[in-house]
C-alpha cells in the first residue's frame, strides 16, 4: 500500500443520540464548558486557557472527553443548534448528565463508550463518519 | 409544578435594570413572565444560591438542580442528591416530578475517588477559591476527599470553593470528612473504593491557581464585582463595614450582589445605605456573567470570585484581577489594583 492510500479505522460504541453524520474531526483532550466556554453564535471555543480557543466546531465532528463547568452547557449547545453552528456529531468518553442532555438538545448524532480511545485514534483533520444508530465510527486518516 | 421549584438567577435586576443598561421593555417583559410562572408555583428566589434563602433540601433528598455551584453545594454540603441538570431537564422535572435515577442519585456513585492533602492553612474565602480552582482543573468531575488544614469550613467558604472547582473543572461532589454529612472519616468517604490518586496542595499549587486566574495587565480598575455566587448577609456586612466613611474612586464602579430576600435584610440593617453612601450599588436577581451587562466602558475588573474571574473575561472580553474582599474594596476606593498573594 502506498502512503497516499487513506487508512480507515473502525470504532464501536454506544449510541447517545441516534442518526448519522460525517465531517472533519476537531479533537481535544480538554473538557469543554458550554456557558462561558463557547460562543453560541459562531460555534467557537472562547475559554481563555483552552487549547481550542478561537476554533469552531460548526459542522465538524467534535471529539472530546466531556463537559465541564456551568449547567448552562445544554442551553448553549441548544442555542448553537438553533443558530446553525452546532457540531455535525459528538464523540466523548466521559458520560455525565451535563454532556448527555447537551447532546440530546443539540440533536447531533452522539456516541460514547467506544472500544478504542477516540482521543488517541482520531486526530483533528481526520474524516469521521458517525453512525450512532449502529454505534459505529469510521475514521479515515487524513 | 409537581414539586417545590424555584427560579434560578436571571439576566435582569428587577429594581436596578437601568444601572445595568437594560431597556425598560425587557425589564417589564421579565416581570410579566415572573407573574405568570410565579402563580404556577415557581418561587422567585432568582438567585444562584437558593440554599441561602430557604430552599434547603435534607440529607438524601432527590433533587433536579442546575447551577453548577449550587449542585456541588447540594450534593456535598447538604447531602441531597442531584446531577448537574440543565434548563431543559429542570423544566421537565418541575412539571413531572421525575428525573433519571442514575449518577449522583445512587450511593455507589457518591464515594470519593481522589485524596487531597492540604498542606497549607486554607482559611480566607480567597484561599478556598484558590484551592477549588486548582483542584477542579485536576480532578475534573471526579470526587475529591479533602484533609488537612481546612480552617473553619462554613457556608460562605464552601460556596466559593465549590463554585471554583465546578468552573475550572466539573466537580459535582466532594467530601470534607468530619464536616460534610456523608463522611465522618476518610475511610467512610471512600467506602472501599480504591484511591485513584493522592494530590497535595501547597504554596506552589496555590500560586499556580492565583496566576491562572489573574489575566490582567492593566492595574487601573474600572469595575469591582462582589457576590459570585451571590453574597450571604455576613458578606454584605463585611463589605459595608470596609466601606464605612469612605468614597469610591469616581471612575470605578462597585456592584455587590446578594439574593433579593437578603437584600431586604441588608436594607433593614443599614448595610445597603452604607454601601450606597460610599458610591456602590447593591444588586439582586443577576450578575454580570449571566446578564452580559457591565458598567459602560469596562476594560479591567476585580472580583473576590474565582468563578467570575474565570468566566467574565471569556464572556465579555474584559481583563480580570482576583483577590480577597479587602483587595477588591481597596481597588474600588483607589481605582488601582494592589492585591497580591500574601
Amino acid at each position: 500500500m502506498s502512503d497516499a492510500t487513506p487508512r480507515m479505522i473502525v470504532l464501536h460504541g454506544r449510541r447517545v443520540v441516534g442518526g448519522s453524520a460525517e465531517g472533519e474531526a476537531l479533537v481535544t483532550r480538554q473538557t469543554i464548558s458550554g456557558w462561558g466556554g463557547i460562543n453560541e453564535r459562531d460555534g467557537t471555543i472562547i475559554e481563555r486557557r483552552h487549547e481550542l480557543r478561537g476554533q469552531s466546531f460548526n459542522g465538524r465532528v467534535l471529539v472530546f472527553p466531556g463537559a465541564k463547568g456551568s449547567s448552562g452547557w445544554s442551553a448553549y449547545f441548544h442555542m448553537a443548534r438553533l443558530n446553525g453552528v452546532a457540531p455535525a456529531a459528538m464523540i466523548f468518553t466521559r458520560m455525565t448528565t451535563k454532556v448527555a442532555l447537551g447532546a440530546v438538545v443539540t440533536r447531533a448524532p452522539a456516541i460514547t463508550a467506544l472500544d478504542q480511545d477516540p482521543l488517541s485514534v482520531i486526530e483533528t483533520g481526520d474524516w469521521v463518519r458517525v453512525d450512532a444508530d449502529r454505534g459505529v465510527v469510521e475514521v479515515t486518516k487524513r | 409544578m409537581a414539586v417545590n421549584t424555584c427560579q434560578l438567577i436571571t439576566g435582569i435586576d428587577n429594581a436596578k435594570w437601568r444601572i445595568q443598561g437594560i431597556p425598560d421593555d425587557l425589564a417589564e417583559q421579565q416581570k410579566r413572565g415572573e407573574a405568570f410562572f410565579g402563580q404556577r408555583g415557581i418561587n422567585m428566589h432568582t438567585t444562584c444560591t437558593p440554599y441561602q434563602v430557604g430552599n434547603v433540601p435534607v440529607l438524601g433528598e432527590h433533587c433536579a438542580w442546575m447551577e453548577s455551584s449550587a449542585v456541588v453545594y447540594c450534593n456535598s454540603v447538604l447531602g441531597a442528591r442531584t446531577n448537574t441538570e440543565g434548563k431543559e431537564s429542570t423544566g421537565a422535572a418541575a412539571l413531572t416530578g421525575r428525573i433519571p435515577y442514575w449518577g449522583f442519585h445512587l450511593d455507589i456513585n457518591r464515594r470519593g475517588t481522589h485524596l487531597v492533602e492540604v498542606a497549607i492553612p486554607v482559611e480566607d474565602i480567597m484561599d478556598w477559591g484558590l484551592l477549588g480552582y486548582w483542584l477542579g482543573e485536576i480532578v475534573q468531575d471526579e470526587i475529591p476527599v479533602l484533609t488537612g488544614a481546612l480552617i473553619r469550613p462554613m457556608l460562605i467558604k464552601l460556596k466559593h470553593f465549590g463554585a471554583a472547582a465546578s468552573s475550572s473543572g466539573g466537580v459535582e461532589m466532594y467530601h470534607l470528612p468530619g464536616t460534610t454529612p456523608e463522611a465522618r472519616s476518610v475511610e467512610e468517604a471512600f467506602a472501599g473504593r480504591p484511591i485513584a490518586d493522592t494530590l497535595h496542595f501547597g504554596p506552589s499549587e496555590r500560586r499556580r491557581a492565583y496566576e491562572n486566574l489573574n489575566c490582567a495587565s492593566e492595574r487601573k480598575i474600572d469595575f469591582v464585582m462582589l457576590g459570585c455566587p451571590h453574597n450571604s448577609i455576613e458578606q454584605v456586612w463585611l463589605i459595608a463595614s470596609l466601606l464605612e466613611g469612605r468614597r469610591l474612586n469616581p471612575d470605578t464602579a462597585l456592584w455587590v450582589h446578594t439574593p433579593r430576600a437578603l437584600r431586604d435584610t441588608a436594607e433593614r440593617n443599614g448595610y445597603v445605605r452604607m454601601i450606597e453612601e460610599a458610591g456602590g450599588v447593591v444588586m439582586s436577581d443577576t450578575c454580570p456573567a449571566i446578564s452580559r451587562h457591565l458598567p459602560k466602558g469596562v476594560r479591567t475588573f476585580a472580583t473576590d470570585s474565582a468563578k467570575q474571574a474565570h468566566y467574565l473575561p471569556a464572556i465579555s472580553g474584559v481583563q480580570a484581577w482576583f483577590g480577597s474582599v479587602r483587595d477588591c474594596v481597596e481597588a474600588a476606593i483607589t481605582g488601582t489594583w494592589n492585591g497580591r498573594l500574601q
